[in-house]
């Protein structure tokens, strides 16, 4: 079993709709993740149907008993998060700045802060309209430890396609380089970066592959909206060389992508032209680098 | 008045309108715009400007002194975050992991745990004319936004007066690095796109403003692609719509070799006007 994972660095690139269609093509033998937890749009084209679903919980919030408080402060002094306030003589805490590390329920001198462990999230077991399944995940709001998150959906993913002994599992990545893009990379056979010929896309692109080296894997890029800078299309390929990461596809601007998405499919369902033709031939390549 | 520029989805818009409103804006007055977006920060490719000042930024760590320690264990059981391991005479640190809560430091006995800096990113501030732009960026392989976005902001405060307009670039989702950099914020212009994915991604950053009790506005970028569901979902929820800017190539294309859009397109610069008119309006009941 192969894991591909697919991110971006910068937000908006395709990465989603790529990755969608990759599931389609790969039909039953592709396990699908959506490990952008933050914000899941894979659900919107696959029709999953929520099968099973479980609560997710993550980390600690400290809570205070206020019968058992004598106000002395000292959880207030203790805390490095700005979480506890003293409001009339009553402390409070404040549950988004908590960071969970329980350091005042274990100073508190009369026990009277408890953690709680508060649901961080939901994860869901869906099947799917390509004959497939996708975990998928909604954190909830404002909600610490993504990158756990990230790590519970694709984990449950690769027991599901160990068990049933699929070839792949496709991974859809959040934006960024932080905790859940590290999560999400951890244990990958191959990383595809969806990129666009723009300053901001470069920059991000150049950032990201700086963290997938540290990781040691391999990676290949698409690079979506090819025609709208000619010139950064050509710096992204001269990159891709220099850096030895496979080049798969340059896919011109297409507003089939969006309206693919207005109608709830994948682009591979919706185009019959050129652009299925290509993200077909990437689907190809990407399976043929990973025999 | 403190605005934060964000959204739910990535890639919408959030970086041309925080640049091209400060840039605009500071054209009559003082700006302090900052990119918050500090796993990806791309504001600083769209504004030029001359560098002022930049310094490391560093959190704080615990570093294992090793003669003192006697292995009573409590570090490791007060640590919730598995930062400080130990594993049989020797006690790991894992800096990424920590959140620099200071727990293990100070409840070590033999105090064996002294909390050091370790250098996580570099804050920049570049001047041009009335804009002041300050951008963090964290170092590759560091997993915590939260503790940069947290003292950029605090530079923020330390460093500008508190009359002239701050723009904050953020990072996109809905989980802690965006809490973090909107919670203080006045006003929150959510950006988005009107397609599934847009209005999806939008109601949960709807739903996380509520949630910190903010006020907030919506502007809709590419217009006229996919649907009016957007549209449709903000005047359902009493959401103001401040501004819609088309779709239209020339704005990618002028955004891809990052130059400012206003300057070049009349209709954009329309659209911003309109946001800074209902700025304006804030302003005064602020004040009021």
């Amino acid at each position: 079993m192969k894991e591909i994972v697919v991110i971006s660095g910068k937000g908006g690139t395709g990465k989603t709709s790529l990755t969608a269609s990759f599931a389609y093509l790969g039909g039953k033998d592709v396990i699908v993740a959506d490990c952008d937890v933050d914000a899941a749009d894979m659900h919107l084209l696959l029709e999953p149907d929520f099968e099973e679903q479980e609560d997710f919980y993550s980390g600690e919030l400290a809570y205070i008993i206020q019968d058992q408080c004598i106000r002395c402060g000292k959880c207030l002094e203790v805390c490095r998060f700005g979480a506890i306030k003293n409001l009339f003589n009553t402390y409070q805490v404040d549950p988004l700045a908590c960071e969970g590390c329980g350091y005042c329920a274990r100073i508190c001198p009369t026990n009277a802060i408890i953690n709680k462990k508060p649901v961080a999230g939901k994860w869901f077991i869906s099947n799917i309209k390509t004959g497939s399944i996708m975990v998928h995940a909604k954190l909830g709001i404002g909600a610490d430890n993504s990158g756990k998150l990230v790590a519970k959906v694709k984990n449950e993913a690769k027991e599901i396609a160990e068990d049933e002994f699929k070839d792949f599992v496709i991974v859809d990545g959040s934006p960024g380089i932080g905790c859940p893009v590290v999560s999400s990379l951890s244990g990958a056979s191959f990383v595809l970066m969806v990129t666009e010929p723009s300053v901001s896309g470069l920059h991000d692109l150049k950032r990201l592959y700086e963290l997938i080296k540290k990781f040691g894997l391999k990676a290949g890029c698409i690079i979506n909206k090819s025609d709208i800078n000619q010139q950064i299309t050509d710096e992204i390929e001269t990159f891709l060389k220099e850096e030895n990461i496979l080049h798969i596809a340059n896919l011109p601007y297409n507003e089939d992508f969006t309206k693919a998405m207005t109608v709830g499919q994948t682009i591979i369902e919706f185009s019959n032209g050129n652009l299925k033709k290509q993200i077909t031939s990437a689907w190809e390549i990407i399976k043929n680098e990973l025999k | 008045m403190k605005i934060a520029i964000a959204s739910g989805k990535g890639g919408t818009g959030k970086t041309t309108l925080s640049t091209n409103l400060a840039s605009y804006l500071s054209e009559k007055e003082t700006v302090v715009l900052t990119d918050v977006d500090v796993e990806e920060p791309n504001s600083g490719l769209f504004i030029k400007g001359e560098l002022v000042y930049e310094e490391d930024k560093f959190k704080m760590v615990p570093q294992w002194v090793e003669d003192k320690c006697t292995f009573c264990g409590i570090c490791q059981k007060v640590c919730n975050f598995h930062a400080v391991i130990q594993l049989g005479k020797m006690i790991m640190v894992f800096p990424q992991l920590c959140h620099g809560c200071y727990a293990c430091s100070e409840l070590c006995p033999e105090s064996a745990l002294p909390m050091i800096p370790k250098k996580m990113g570099i804050l920049r501030y570049y001047k041009n004319h009335q804009l002041h732009f300050t951008e963090s960026r964290l170092d590759i392989g560091e997993e915590q936004a939260v503790p940069l976005i947290r003292q950029t902001k605090d530079y923020i405060n330390n460093t500008f007066s508190e009359d002239a307009i701050r723009i904050y670039d953020s990072p996109p989702g809905t989980s802690c690095p965006v809490i973090e950099a909107t919670k203080d914020t006045d006003f929150i212009i959510l950006v988005t796109e009107p397609t599934p994915f847009g209005l999806h991604d939008l109601q949960l950053a709807v739903e996380t403003m509520k949630e910190l009790k903010k006020q907030f506005g919506v502007v809709i970028n590419r217009d006229g692609i996919g649907n009016s569901n957007v549209t449709d979902y903000c005047k359902a929820e009493n959401i103001p719509l401040l501004a819609k800017i088309p779709n239209d190539r020339r704005i990618a294309e002028l955004y891809s070799q990052g130059k400012l859009i206003y300057k070049d397109i009349p209709e954009f610069r329309q659209e911003l006007d309109k946001i800074i008119a209902y700025i304006k309006t804030l302003k005064i009941n602020r004040q009021a």
